[in-house]
């Protein structure tokens, strides 16, 4: 039964653009071998954190909304444990009113 | 001279300060879902210090004071708000 799932992830600064290119094509990739279908995808890029994680003050950030089986979650989570690029991630599952809003969202972004 | 000053013992208590009704603002424009990554709008719930407003100041409602509170903290874990912070407003 797949529902919805969004992952945010932030990614540790030091790195070069096409290092963070290929981690992230790396989770991507992860997700859809395991069968998630990747529905929105967002970058926003290098920002500066609220307080300081692993000594380090910005981060990039990514988001990635896709619909999974609920196994493929606790593997994509351990990965990204074992990543020491990310430094931090988040992912919640989506109920309806999310989706409507995450739609919407998109549209907005669009406009 | 202060002290005859709250000598005063009012009668009845002073209701001065209007008492403008307070609304929950999700139930009254329909906002279902409190997006954890809109740090802008999340920012209204926090005080300076970046502590949770309660629900007397702010006026919503239980259930989306719940809702309201879960986004904080989902943005303070991804450094979208800061645990402590000194400068929000």
């Amino acid at each position: 039964m797949t529902k919805r799932y969004e992952t945010v992830f932030i990614l540790t600064p030091v790195l070069s653009a096409d290092q963070v290119k290929e981690t992230v094509a790396k989770f991507k990739k992860s997700l859809k071998d395991g069968g998630a279908n990747l529905t929105h995808e967002e970058d926003w890029g290098l920002r500066k954190l609220a307080y300081p994680i692993q000594k380090k003050s910005t981060g990039f950030y990514h988001l990635f909304e896709y619909e999974a089986p609920g196994e493929l979650i606790a593997n994509l989570e351990l990965n990204m444990k074992r990543d020491e690029k990310i430094m931090r991630f988040l992912t919640v599952s989506m109920d309806k009113y999310a989706i409507a809003f995450a739609e919407s969202r998109k549209t907005r972004k669009q406009a | 001279m202060s002290e005859n000053s709250s000598d005063i013992r009012y009668l009845t208590p002073p209701n001065i300060e209007l008492s403008k009704e307070k609304y929950c603002r999700f139930r009254k424009n329909r906002i279902k879902y409190i997006d954890y990554k809109d740090e802008k709008f999340l920012l209204q719930f926090v005080n300076e210090q970046g502590k949770l407003l309660p629900r007397r100041i702010t006026g919503t409602s239980l259930k989306y004071q719940r809702k309201v509170s879960q986004a904080v903290k989902r943005a303070r874990h991804l450094a979208l708000l800061p645990y402590v912070g000194d400068m929000l407003k």
